[in-house]
């Protein structure tokens, strides 16, 4: 059985005692909400997206679980200065972190953003780390449509 | 009791109280004697479904073993008997909720699909526009969706009587929303997110005297207390076999003999006709007019088998026992910090919707499931009532006559080790 402390790491309960980058961001260009119908979470994110791409400043409001908030808090502290591009591919070695898949060439540098590797021990929680990711996308989409993690 | 005491009590010969209800049952249901997490298996999410007693899973064996057929339609020896099975386990559900005939009980595949029955065959060639279906503010999905649907279908309006903060139906609010366009009050027994027992017969009352008719989501009542639907006057009754003890996929609607003589079918299809020609159709009495297709028949034997063996307690029994279990959970959840429970009305059944301000009842969920507890976190498809105490979850123990004292120690035990990670 695996350790729950695995799960919930300290960095975790800080990041959801005391949330980076939250609230509302002024003079923001892209936003996206994301909504978790099983659990009732709900999340918007603000991103400023710079003319060359880079994500100048990013922010997020909402309420979820502790997984849910440390991930989109630990999200918006790895995003800032990051290009679009690098943002997306580091979606993609987050998710193969958590979901426990080896990720094919140049696994992207994840830094911090490693505490939540013990959410694959537990799949019905894998949903809570991604809301915040599945937002971003529909923010770098620019679609205002709300977005639903489903997996 | 531990073996000093034991001893104790043998030796000033004191009478050991009789086991409780829960502890005599448990050895009947083998589903609870398993380990989760490497700790033996705390289940307390029976509002979500319950598990099924020896006697259910060895008459579900027996039926597709030995006595399984066809019904209604084959003269060989199987079918007749498989015939026989399934209309006798409809005289079971009948006596149950003491419903006058057994033509007024339909086997469908659960409350959700009572519920669309009726929203679909009666309420489609009854309502016009401007007609009003009344629910309240705990309602299910199930019991909130199909009359929006309806609602869409014939231009009638729905709308909802609130509640109080303690999770009770505003009485006067309800009669007040009770009007001459009145046609239908939907309305939950038992809330499954609450608890609340709703006082049916005086809503049925109010009802009829308006002229509107009365239909009663009994998902999660018919499990905890004796339902009478001749005392209560509902017009119509849902309810499901998993929750009591049976299968999955099998339920029954009680409905009013009249009435449900006077509805058009519901799907069309074999079992359910008189006789066809290309240029129409006649249809079957009820019930078999609403049960088109091959039935869920061995659902149904396996549902009267558990009526039997609810019957074989008490339903009486079975009532008073989730109320002590419930008044000893109450208690002894006083005792954790900043715990609160949404749900105090004081005419209630064992569910216990539960809320830290600053633990989420999914980390909540997953923390107790380590220490073998479960129990169901989300919006326990209430929506509605979430938004009306300001919370997106909820964390819901909900009790079954199995469970036992110690179960409700090992939730304690599990909320007080949550509430320990997440900081005082």
């Amino acid at each position: 059985m695996s350790d729950l402390r695995d799960l919930y790491q300290e960095v975790i309960f800080d990041h959801n005692r005391h949330p980076r980058n939250f609230g509302k961001l002024e003079g923001y260009n892209r936003k996206a909400e994301g909504f978790n119908p099983l659990c009732g979470d709900k999340l918007v994110l603000y991103l400023k997206v710079n003319d060359d791409d880079v994500i100048e400043d990013v922010r997020f409001e909402g309420r979820g679980c502790a997984i849910s908030t440390a991930s989109a808090s630990l999200m918006t502290e790895a995003l800032k200065g990051r290009t679009v591009a690098e943002a997306e591919t580091m979606f993609k070695g987050f998710h193969g972190l958590i979901m426990d898949e080896k990720v094919a060439d140049a696994a992207p540098e994840l830094g911090k953003l490693q505490v939540l590797e013990g959410v694959k021990a537990y799949p019905s929680r894998v949903k809570c780390a991604t809301l915040a990711w599945h937002t971003l996308e529909a923010a770098l989409e620019e679609s205002d449509e709300s977005v639903v993690t489903t997996e | 009791m531990n073996a000093v005491e034991d001893t104790a009590a043998r030796k000033t010969g004191a009478e050991t109280p009789p086991p409780a209800l829960g502890e005599r049952v448990r050895a009947q249901f083998p589903a609870l004697h398993q380990q989760v997490n490497d700790r033996p298996l705390v289940y307390l999410d029976n509002a979500a479904t319950a598990h099924k007693p020896q006697a259910v899973i060895d008459t579900v064996n027996r039926c597709y073993s030995r006595d399984y057929s066809n019904v209604h339609r084959g003269v060989h020896q199987l079918s007749e008997r498989a015939t026989r099975e399934y209309e006798q386990a409809r005289e079971t559900v009948r006596a149950f909720i003491n419903a006058r005939e057994s033509r007024e009980v339909v086997f469908v595949r659960g409350t959700t699909e009572a519920i669309n029955l009726v929203a679909h065959s009666w309420g489609r060639s009854h309502l016009k526009t401007g007609d009003e279906i009344l629910i309240t503010e705990m309602e299910h999905h199930a019991n909130i969706v199909p009359w929006q649907l309806l609602s869409e279908q014939t231009g009638a309006v729905l709308r909802v009587a609130p509640i109080t903060d303690r999770g009770e139906l505003m009485l006067e609010e309800f009669e007040r929303r009770l009007g001459e366009r009145t046609r239908l009050v939907a309305v939950t027994h038992v809330s499954n997110a609450l608890g609340t027992i709703n006082p049916v017969r005086r809503i049925t009352d109010m009802a009829h005297a308006r002229g509107a008719k009365v239909l009663v989501d009994g998902a999660q009542s018919v499990p905890h207390m004796p339902v009478d639907v001749q005392s209560l006057d509902c017009d119509f009754y849902a309810f499901s076999g998993h929750k009591l003890y049976g299968p999955t996929g099998i339920g029954a609607l009680y409905g009013k003999a009249g009435l449900l003589e006077a509805m058009p079918p519901y799907q069309g299809g074999g079992e359910m006709i008189r006789q066809v020609t290309f240029q129409k159709s006649t249809f079957a009495p009820t019930p078999q007019k609403f049960e088109a297709g091959t039935p869920h028949i061995v659902g149904a034997v396996g549902m009267a088998a558990a009526i039997d063996y609810l019957n074989g307690i008490g339903m009486d029994a079975i009532a008073r026992y989730d109320r002590e279990l419930l008044d000893y959970a109450m208690a002894a959840l006083q005792d954790i910090p900043k715990l609160r429970v949404i749900g105090e009305a004081p005419d209630k059944a064992g569910i216990l919707s539960l809320a830290f301000d600053d633990i989420h009842p999914h980390d909540l969920g997953t923390i107790l499931d380590h220490e073998g507890v479960a129990i169901r976190t989300g919006h326990h498809c209430c929506m509605p009532l979430m938004e009306r105490y300001c919370v997106p979850a909820t964390a819901r123990a909900s009790l079954a006559f199995y469970n036992t004292r110690a179960d409700i120690d090992a939730l304690v035990a599990a909320l007080h080790k949550a509430r320990e990670m997440f900081g005082p």
